[in-house]
């Protein structure tokens, strides 16, 4: 199989008549990259799946795969295989038939392709299989088929559009883990669609963050969580909670942010805004529910925050403690259960602080609502 | 009781139930299998005068039957090649007539089927409203359409494609136009009801894959779309075989269709029995080809009904 063929993007965009689905993309995945496209349902993300496969002609732009143009190449000469949101298995072959199908439009004979699907077969774990129909598996088993169909073609880029949100939550974790040591195994480009943080932060060398035809980020997973480039990544990926404010002063890469309800906080301006904020902007800032810690009652500073307690839950590796935060949206509080002693504040203020470096200033922009 | 009846007055209450029962065996039973049978039992009496009917010369007999394959008792030929052919011909238009209308209609409904759109609903529209119009008048359109002075042969010496008018009617170009038009949408609805439950994304992927158009249908849609294609191949072969209107109306002068010959026996001749016997020949002979072209296919008799 050969492997590292990569994938460009150059100024892509695509339109359906009025309506920009793709503005101006522009991404460069390296070959044998696990590259997340990650965003709310309706971002994009899918049109842009269609368009490296060949389903769909950019109306601008350029998609480049291995360096080549691929303008006027339809989907069955790319060197794509695409595993589709519900797998989209043919019901009346079987699954060695489902498997090989790549070969066969190839003419290779029945014995040659038997030989190839109980290889396959044994790759996905699902030996001696190849008999039965499609609905004769369960969720899962469907899934390796689709996988083990795709890999058949021997494509160098494998595109899957959210080929896990079918399953249930135990199966999803499972097939996470799978489907990245199937990648590291066979070494090829994988493009991931989805719309699940957790899935794009665990497979993924490299994530593409989408809001409305836009891309707003792109980096690994890591530097996505720790540093994002816009409110909207900040809020999409994980779990975060925003202050509202204005920027009181910039102090080197750091901003005082005068916030509506919890004062003057102290916040490290985001990599890519560095330099980009002054003082009379109107501000975001973000600070995870894991990066609070307890602080003593009352103490005043920036980077002391102090609200009331209004639930609190134990979700047995963490306290959760649910405070009132800003515009009615609740700020979360996540502290690890380490034995220690916790007493409930239900009802009462509690104030907790933060490491300055945790918490992330933005210029202000619109937030995920998922 | 059975289950299934016991589940289905359960669900449907006791009046209701009987209701819907009484009525599809009133359906089945008094309009269907009791006419049938009773032209069965004509098929083996012979042709009596009202009077000696219940007489002692009304008896089973093969008579009529033994008509069609010798013909006449002390006739001049060994067989009765006259209304044989008929037989064998009609078999085989029918077979072809049915061909022609899925080659025809398949690519009619994968369209319609596949092609999202208001002017889908349009063209459906467009299918369906010819036959607000009855099938006599329709074939007398065809008539005009096809015929020696006609539209068509107008157009084609007009257009110097020929020098003469061709006899559309006389070699039964215009009778099989007008088979064929006439259960189109037999065809192309059942073909249509399929395809339009599969899968966009199967043919994409089938696509991905490196699949050719011509596969993607052979592998892919044909063998998803065979129940409705059985369908509709069934009840235009059928229709086709067992039509009146339109070989009377458009077929030429020295061709009949079979059931042409089942009417004169009834009518013009007044030998129900014999008519009966031709009638139950067409039909049996008919169910049987259908049934080993099933067996062929491999297509269920379930099938057919969805």
């Amino acid at each position: 199989m050969s492997a590292g063929v990569g994938v460009d993007l150059e100024n892509l965009w695509i339109r359906f008549g009025d309506f920009v689905a793709v503005r101006d993309a522009n991404v460069h995945i390296k070959g044998g990259d696990f590259f997340s496209f990650l965003g709310p349902s309706g971002c994009g993300k899918t049109t842009i799946l269609r368009a490296v496969s060949g389903f769909l002609d950019p109306s601008e732009g350029q998609v480049l795969i291995g360096g080549n143009d691929m303008k006027g190449i339809g989907p069955n000469k790319r060197p794509t295989a695409l595993i589709f949101q519900n797998l989209a298995l043919f019901p009346l072959m079987k699954v060695w038939e489902n498997i090989t199908f790549s070969m066969e439009i190839k003419g290779a004979s029945a014995k040659e392709r038997r030989k190839r699907a109980d290889e396959l077969l044994d790759m996905i774990a699902l030996p001696g299989q190849g008999d039965k129909l499609p609905s004769e598996l369960s969720g899962g088993q469907r899934q390796r088929v689709a996988i083990a169909r795709a890999l058949c073609a021997e494509p160098d880029v494998l595109l899957l559009d959210e080929p896990l949100s079918a399953l249930d939550l135990k199966l999803r974790q499972h097939m996470r883990t799978e489907l990245r040591e199937i990648q590291q195994r066979v070494g090829i480009t994988f493009i991931y669609i989805t719309h699940d943080q957790g899935e794009a932060l665990t497979m993924s060398d490299n994530i593409a963050v989408m809001r409305a035809g836009v891309i707003d980020q792109i980096g690994d997973g890591k530097t996505i969580y720790n540093d994002p480039s816009t409110a909207f990544a900040a809020s999409f990926v994980g779990e975060n909670n925003v202050f509202r404010g204005t920027v009181k002063q910039v102090q080197g890469d750091k901003a005082l942010i005068a916030t509506n309800r919890s004062g003057d906080l102290l916040a490290r301006i985001s990599t890519a805004n560095q330099g980009k904020m002054k003082a009379g902007d109107d501000a975001m800032m973000f600070i995870r529910p894991e990066a609070f810690a307890l602080a003593p009652a009352g103490t005043q500073g920036d980077h002391f925050v102090t609200a009331t307690v209004t639930n609190e839950e134990f979700e047995g590796n963490s306290f959760n403690i649910f405070m009132e935060g800003e515009g009615g949206k609740e700020m979360k509080v996540s502290l690890p259960n380490l034995g220690q002693s916790f007493d409930s504040h239900k009802g009462q203020p509690m104030t907790l602080q933060y490491d300055v470096q945790n918490a992330v200033a933005l210029p202000a922009g619109d937030l995920a609502t998922e | 009781m059975p289950r299934f009846l016991k589940e289905f007055f359960d669900r449907n209450g006791l009046g209701i139930g009987s209701l819907m029962l009484g009525l599809v065996l009133f359906w089945t039973i008094g309009l269907i299998i009791l006419p049938q049978l009773s032209m069965l039992d004509f098929s083996f009496r012979p042709n009596l005068p009202p009077p000696e009917i219940g007489g002692p010369k009304d008896v089973y007999t093969m008579e009529n039957y033994k008509y069609l394959v010798f013909g006449p008792e002390g006739g001049s030929q060994d067989y009765n090649a006259v209304d044989l052919k008929v037989f064998y011909r009609t078999l085989v238009a029918a077979i072809f007539v049915t061909i022609f209308n899925l080659i025809l209609c398949y690519p009619i409904a994968y369209y319609l089927a596949q092609t999202k759109g208001n002017h889908i609903r349009i063209f459906a529209l467009m299918l369906i409203i010819p036959y607000w119009i009855n099938e006599i008048l329709r074939a007398f359109a065809l008539r005009i359409i096809f015929g020696e002075t006609g539209v068509l042969n107008n157009l084609l010496v007009a257009a110097g494609i020929f020098d003469t008018p061709f006899d559309f009617v006389r070699n039964d170009i215009a009778l099989y136009a007008g088979l064929g038009y006439a259960y189109i949408l037999l065809m192309i609805f059942p073909i249509y009801n399929v395809i339009e439950s599969l899968d966009r994304n199967q043919i994409e992927a089938a696509r991905d894959m490196g699949a050719s158009w011509p596969m993607i249908h052979r592998r892919v849609v044909i063998p998803y779309a065979k129940p409705g294609i059985s369908s509709g191949c069934t009840m235009v072969f059928m229709l086709s075989a067992g039509a009146l209107a339109a070989p009377q109306i458009l077929g030429g002068p020295s061709s009949l269709w079979f059931t042409q010959l089942i009417y004169q026996q009834f009518n013009d001749n007044s030998d129900w029995p014999q008519g009966a016997a031709y009638a139950v020949v067409l039909l049996v002979t008919c169910i049987l080809l259908v049934l080993a072209l099933m067996r062929v296919f491999k297509v269920n008799m379930g099938d057919i009904g969805k």
